[in-house]
């Protein structure tokens, strides 16, 4: 069972791509190949249009043990340009949860 | 990865591309980089980096980059290339050039950047080591990219300002002196997407995360305009109506700043008469923005204090790009946002140190009131445009392309062609541009990557260095910083360096003032106090002091004016909303609207033909301009030249997702794969530029397929504003689009 894991505060994702590249650096990976994935949603509401970027850890994502270890931050947590990711305790990221909107954890 | 060894450095750019000044710390090992991160204590960029930065190594190390010399061996455009050795490369450009200024003048040679790099600083250096005044960004028409709006802030404010991120304070957000701006009125750009101009665009995602409530003008819908609280979702173009509206507004419903107007401002009372011209039911009709929406945004900046403005470079690409910068430039006046915390503050650079000189002023303290103005007599377009004349020592580029390609009047011989795929990039009329450049007698190219321009023009190619390979120094806004070489790819050399060589040929006495590239930054930073070595020492960054080069309230403090008394730069003292120095160089004093060139009111039977509005030239995070279609990290999260196409245009050209098509006008044909999307206006279509296949061939005729996609190849010419500067019509050109026939050819 995974106790460690993502929050992803998606209402703030731009979409700009920075935790994919850092994941493929972080871990070596060839084009194709990636811990992260950033997918796009343009949807119509009532108010307008709505676009919203959703990062999704892969397969691939080993929440970046080997910095763990170094007492860093995930690759792609840290340099999150709009810094909307946010590493942690499943039980604590919750809680952080509780207060916001547009969010979601994943347990890779 | 015990062995590896950790250091910080700035970038400034070639890697990234960018203009951006981000901290960075490189991990090194066997003289190798083997990683990038951002440097947390950077108060730039906080610890964070973009997708480009990340993609260093690739870039780097990439099997394609340049690493040696090269000439030219078979014909030009054959691809056909020989290394050799720098002292030989720089034999023959000195050969070759020095038998141009002999026959023709030093006017005959044309030195021509792109942007990206700390290019300015070498490349001016370079020009002037030479003599020649020609020095340009050329292919980009009417010089649309910030310089216009940089020279309408020098003329109606006297200084320069940007949106209060808090980037000239050490503490940055925690800095109590800072107040979080109530609205940035976001104007013509996507900050997510947007072009780091010393400026990061994520900034501003960190105040809406404060509180902060965005207005959008912006043509697209973005990701920044769906959380905006106004997006006014304009025609491409008619900017200036709509600031002219709001400003309508804010001056007829008093909710203008009456205490700044009467105390800061000049020519108020003029500028109310002329928004009286652009009553909301006419900029209604301009721009296709309701009159209620304008008002509602226009009223909605102007009651909340701090309010900023966050602009792009549709300013610039408006026709007559300045006078749209002066309408906005009065919206933050007649509010009283200048220089307060979380308004428009003004910005210089950190310890009044340049290397970049953006204005004439900089160039004058560089190299002397009499070299510049014996340059400015012979620069391309200085005698039709006062803006070329009087600001900023650009030669005016649709006026040098023309020139090149007539040879009147007087002969262009030879170019100088650093940080530009001109041919592949900026270019309108790129096929122009081709067949001009190809008549030239001698081209170098300063590149990392051979691309479309270099295959096509260069007789030379001479290998420039990533960030992480030079020393340079980074002077624009704050902080002032040191760029520190950490490791040596192949022969590669830094800008600095190329030029720094070819100006001691070209100028042997001028250049007897410095030993090496480290004598003249310490010249360079001399207004620091400081030299290269002593803010290395100190991290290699420092921060605005108290002083002109710190907000704020400047002007109240009496720290703008060289004589020392409160107020701005300008004749009057003022914010001159009537703008005493346009009028002197014979423009409007006041703002106002032109129609674009092509539209649908101006050319009816153009539209007619060419129904829709063509929007190119937007930024991307994970391409630099015509950079990195070769990183693999970056091209596989972006592998298509893309057309965004309304699901009701798509309807009507009966085209589907995922088809390839052409984008037509008079002009020629360019291919690109169909996105349908909501996110452009139906009577708009929207494009990237830059696009080139560095996967094809690169000799003649392929140029890595430049012909098939470089979409500048539709945007006419000649064209700019009164001033010289600003209105290339990279967000107005009018198309169609038009099936490919036989759908088996067509994929790529
Ligand atoms: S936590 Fe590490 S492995 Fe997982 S997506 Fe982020 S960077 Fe990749
Ligand atoms: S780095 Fe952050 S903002 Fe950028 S795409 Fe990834 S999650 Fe979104």
């Amino acid at each position: 069972m995974a106790k460690y894991g993502l929050l992803i505060d998606y209402n703030y994702c731009t979409g700009c791509h920075s935790c994919e590249v850092a994941c493929q650096q972080e871990h070596g990976y060839p084009e194709g190949k990636t811990g992260i994935k950033v997918a796009e949603f343009e949807y119509e509401t009532f108010k307008g249009l709505a676009i919203d970027f959703l990062p999704y850890p892969t397969d691939l994502c080993d929440l970046c043990v080997s910095r763990q270890k170094n007492g860093e931050r995930p690759a792609c947590v840290k340099h999150c340009q709009s810094r909307c990711m946010e590493f942690g305790l499943l039980g604590e990221l919750v809680t952080t949860m509780e207060k916001g909107h547009k969010m979601v954890i994943f347990a890779p | 990865m015990s062995d590896t060894k950790l250091f910080k450095t700035v970038t400034w750019s070639a890697g990234p591309g960018c203009h951006g000044g981000c901290g960075q710390k490189l991990y090194v090992r066997d003289g190798k980089v083997v990683k990038v991160e951002g440097d947390e204590d950077n108060p730039f960029n906080q610890g964070r980096s973009c997708p480009r930065v990340l993609a260093m190594t690739q870039y780097m190390y990439h099997p394609d980059r340049i690493t040696q010399p090269l000439k030219r061996v078979g014909k030009r455009g054959e691809g056909k290339f020989e290394p050799i050795s720098w002292d030989e490369a720089f034999d023959i450009c000195e050969k070759k050039m020095k038998i141009i200024r002999g026959e023709y003048g030093a006017e005959a040679m044309i030195f021509a950047q792109g942007t990206g790099r700390d290019i300015g600083g070498p490349i001016s250096f370079l020009t002037y080591s030479y003599g020649s005044p020609n020095w340009a960004q050329l292919g980009l028409s009417g010089q649309s990219c910030y310089t216009p709006r940089l020279g309408a802030m020098k003329a109606v404010m006297g200084d320069f300002t940007v949106t209060d991120c808090s980037q000239f304070l050490e503490k940055r957000y925690e800095d109590p002196a800072w107040q979080r701006p109530e609205v940035i009125m976001v104007w013509g750009q996507d900050p997510a997407n947007g072009c780091p101009d010393a400026f990061m665009g994520h900034w501003v995602v960190d105040c809406m995360r404060m509180g902060t409530k965005i207005i959008s003008v912006d043509p697209r819908q973005t990701w920044m305009t769906t959380r905006a609280e106004h997006h006014l979702q304009l025609r491409p173009g008619t900017d200036a109506a709509l600031a002219l509206g709001m400003l309508n507004v804010i001056i007829n419903k008093d909710l203008y700043d009456a205490d700044f107007v009467r105390n800061w401002t000049h020519g108020f009372a003029k500028l109310r008469e002329r928004v009286q011209e652009y009553p909301l039911d006419k900029v209604a009709a301009i721009t296709g923005v309701p009159a209620e929406s304008i008002e509602a945004a226009a009223t909605f900046y102007a009651k909340s204090k701090p309010a900023a403005v966050h602009w792009g470079v549709p300013v610039d690409m408006s026709p007559e790009g300045t006078s749209v910068a002066h309408a906005i430039i009065c919206l933050w006046s007649v509010t009283g946002n200048i220089d307060v915390p979380g308004g428009n503050v003004i910005a210089r650079p950190s310890h009044g140190v340049s290397s970049y000189p953006y204005s004439t002023e900089e160039l004058v303290e560089l190299y002397g009131e009499e070299l510049v103005q014996k340059l400015t007599k012979k620069r391309i377009g200085a005698d039709v445009y006062p803006m070329v004349k009087n600001f900023r020592g650009w030669a005016q580029p649709d006026m040098a392309i023309d020139q090149i390609n007539s040879g009147k009047p007087y002969p262009i011989k030879g170019a100088w062609i650093q940080t530009a795929n001109i041919l592949g990039g900026q270019a309108a009329r790129a096929r122009l541009h081709y067949d001009a450049l190809k008549k030239l007698d001698f081209v170098v190219v300063v590149d990392l990557f051979h691309n479309p321009t270099s295959m096509a023009l260069a007789d030379i190619f001479l290998p420039a260095a990533t960030f992480a390979e030079k020393d340079s120094f980074r002077a624009w806004w704050a902080p002032l910083a040191v760029i520190k070489k950490r490791v040596q790819v192949g022969e590669c050399k830094s800008d600095w360096e190329i030029n720094f060589e070819m100006a001691k040929r070209f100028n042997p006495e001028g250049m007897q003032r410095w030993n090496s590239v480290e004598d003249l930054f310490n010249e360079r930073l001399a207004s620091s106090g400081m030299t290269f070595k002593e803010i290395q020492d100190k991290g290699g960054w420092v921060m605005p002091e108290e002083g002109p080069c710190k907000p704020y309230l400047r002007h109240e403090r009496g720290q703008l004016r060289k004589d020392g008394s409160p107020g701005f730069q300008t004749e009057s003292g003022k914010v001159e909303l009537y703008c005493t120095t346009y009028e002197s160089w014979g423009l409007d004093p006041l703002p106002h609207y032109v129609e674009p060139p092509q539209s649908p009111t101006a050319t009816p039977e153009l539209f007619a033909k060419y129904p829709l509005i063509m929007i190119t030239g937007a930024r991307s995070q994970l391409f630099f301009h015509s950079e990195h279609r070769g990183i693999p990290w970056l091209r596989e999260k972006e592998p298509d030249p893309l057309v965004q196409v309304h699901p009701d245009t798509a309807r009507k050209f009966n085209i589907y997702d995922g088809e390839w098509i052409h984008i037509k006008n008079d002009m020629g044909k360019v291919k690109r794969k169909v996105k349908i999307t909501r996110k452009v206006h139906p009577e708009n279509i929207q494009t990237l530029h830059g696009w080139w296949l560095p996967e094809l061939k690169g000799p003649e005729p392929d140029l890595f397929g430049v012909w098939d996609y470089q979409i500048n190849q539709l945007i006419p010419g000649p064209q700019c504003s009164t001033s010289g500067f600003g209105g290339g019509q990279y967000k107005t050109t009018l198309v169609t689009l038009e099936k490919i026939g036989n759908m088996g050819e067509n994929n790529g």
